[in-house]
């Protein structure tokens, strides 16, 4: 009933998929940690607006299924003539880049959340001390608070790359071919749904304990002062 | 309901369906967990290493995979035991995987929450002459489920987002009416902006009822 051959003959068909969601999930973390920062920064402003702005965007992204959020940029961007007809639309009718955005944004309000924590917890004392040291406010920024506020999400965001590799299984709901998907295909193929899906999570499992193990060594290798 | 050209209706059938997905797979999910956290802190070595293997492989395979492989390989176990094809009714599939996932990692909270109850605490109640099953329900797990509370019900906010994934093999949900309506309104950001308001809502009220939960546990340490 286990066919192991088929485990072996699966194997390389899934590696084109695996480089999808490698992809994926390498463009979902960059544009979501860039986006980050200034979702952090808009929390801890002093402006009602932009917190209350950063803290409404966060709730929902984080208050809704990623899903919802892919199909909403991908068939809901189609409901609107003025997207159809704008400069976006060669973006937003692609699935690739839609999976990217939306998960990129989802990717963004969690670790947004985590950032602003995190900077909000670098104690005060060492902003005066950088200060009066002669430091800008953004030099005492980016050489002082951000590096140590990094630091210390380093795991939550070890965590974060663990899901956005998962969470880009979705791209497979709008006709990508990614790991999920290839699988999903060839088990149409081979009507063999055990190999197949097996051989599937053994691929997700050994990207994402590489994942882990590679944030780990990071987390040792930064803490070398401690 | 005008804005939603007629469809509120079965959206709203979607939602009570979703939450029948989601509680379902807490209580299906909880089971697995305790299950999971029993093999994990076993004796045996081997009941450990299959807990600790669930855990570990269920943990780092997307959700929708599993979905996939309980839908697929479910018909397929189906049909060979049966001789013949079987539909696979898509709710028991989807809670079936959602379980799993929800019960790996409440299986990880629990062995948190217990191994952080210090070895002191089960040496003084045995020494005051509690049996072992009075230490275990009057002693350890009262603390250990203070401790669990808020990642356990952080995990079913995640949990009942995650029911979405279930509509890909067709579990008539929220998600599904969503798509339905739709593809015969052809205005899907109409649709999906009010599916994903109403899952809003849904992780809303799950996330003021922990609120409300975890100040009720700590009233004890306070009074």
């Amino acid at each position: 009933m286990f066919d192991f051959s088929l485990v072996l003959t699966a194997l390389p068909a899934l590696g084109k998929g695996a480089l999808l969601t490698l992809k994926l999930t390498a463009l979902v973390i960059l544009f979501g940690t860039v986006l980050a920062l200034p979702v952090a920064l808009a929390r801890n402003s002093a402006s009602t607006w932009l917190r209350t702005g950063a803290n409404a965007y966060v709730m929902f992204f984080r208050g809704t299924p990623s899903l919802v959020q892919v199909f909403l940029l991908y068939y809901g961007a189609s409901q609107f003539d003025a997207i159809q007809h704008s400069v976006l639309w060669p973006i937003l009718r692609n699935p690739f880049w839609c999976v990217v955005i939306a998960l990129a944004l989802n990717s963004a309000s969690y670790s947004g959340k985590t950032l602003s924590a995190a900077l909000a917890a670098v104690p005060k004392g060492l902003q005066e001390a950088s200060f009066s040291l002669g430091l800008s406010r953004p030099q005492a920024f980016l050489t002082v608070d951000l590096p140590l506020a990094l630091r210390a999400a380093l795991p939550a965001f070890g965590n974060e790359i663990i899901l956005t590799c998962k969470a880009t299984s979705l791209a497979s709901t709008v006709t990508l071919l990614d790991l999920t998907g290839a699988a999903r295909l060839l088990t149409s193929e081979t009507y063999a749904p055990y190999e197949v899906f097996l051989s599937a999570g053994l691929v997700y499992l050994a990207i994402n304990y590489s994942l882990m193990f590679g944030m780990r060594r990071l987390e040792i290798f930064l803490n070398y002062s401690r | 309901m005008d804005l939603l050209h007629g469809f509120g209706g079965q959206l709203l059938l979607g939602t009570i369906s979703t939450v029948q997905l989601a509680l379902a797979s807490l209580v299906v999910g909880t089971l697995f967990g305790a299950f999971g956290c029993w093999m994990q802190l076993s004796g045996s070595r081997i009941l450990r290493g299959i807990g600790y293997l669930y855990a570990a492989v269920i943990r780092g395979v997307p959700d929708l995979l599993v979905v996939f492989a309980i839908y697929f390989g479910g018909s397929l176990t189906l049909a060979t035991l049966t001789g013949r094809y079987v539909e696979i009714n898509t709710f028991v599939a989807g809670v079936v995987a959602l379980a799993l996932s929800f019960g790996a990692y409440a299986a990880e909270i629990a062995r948190g929450a217990l191994q952080s109850v210090p070895n002191s605490q089960r040496e003084a109640a045995r020494s005051v002459g509690l049996t072992k099953a009075q230490t275990l329900w009057t002693v350890v797990l009262p603390q250990a489920a203070r401790m669990a509370l808020a990642p356990f019900g952080n995990q079913f906010i995640v949990l009942v987002k995650q029911t979405s994934i279930v509509s890909i093999v067709g579990a008539d949900e929220l998600m599904r009416k969503a798509a339905e309506a739709s593809g015969a309104t052809r205005q899907p950001f109409t649709m999906y902006l009010a599916a994903a308001c109403i899952y809003l809502a849904l992780t809303g009220l799950a996330t003021l009822l922990l609120e409300w939960s975890e100040r009720r546990a700590v009233r004890a340490y306070t009074h």
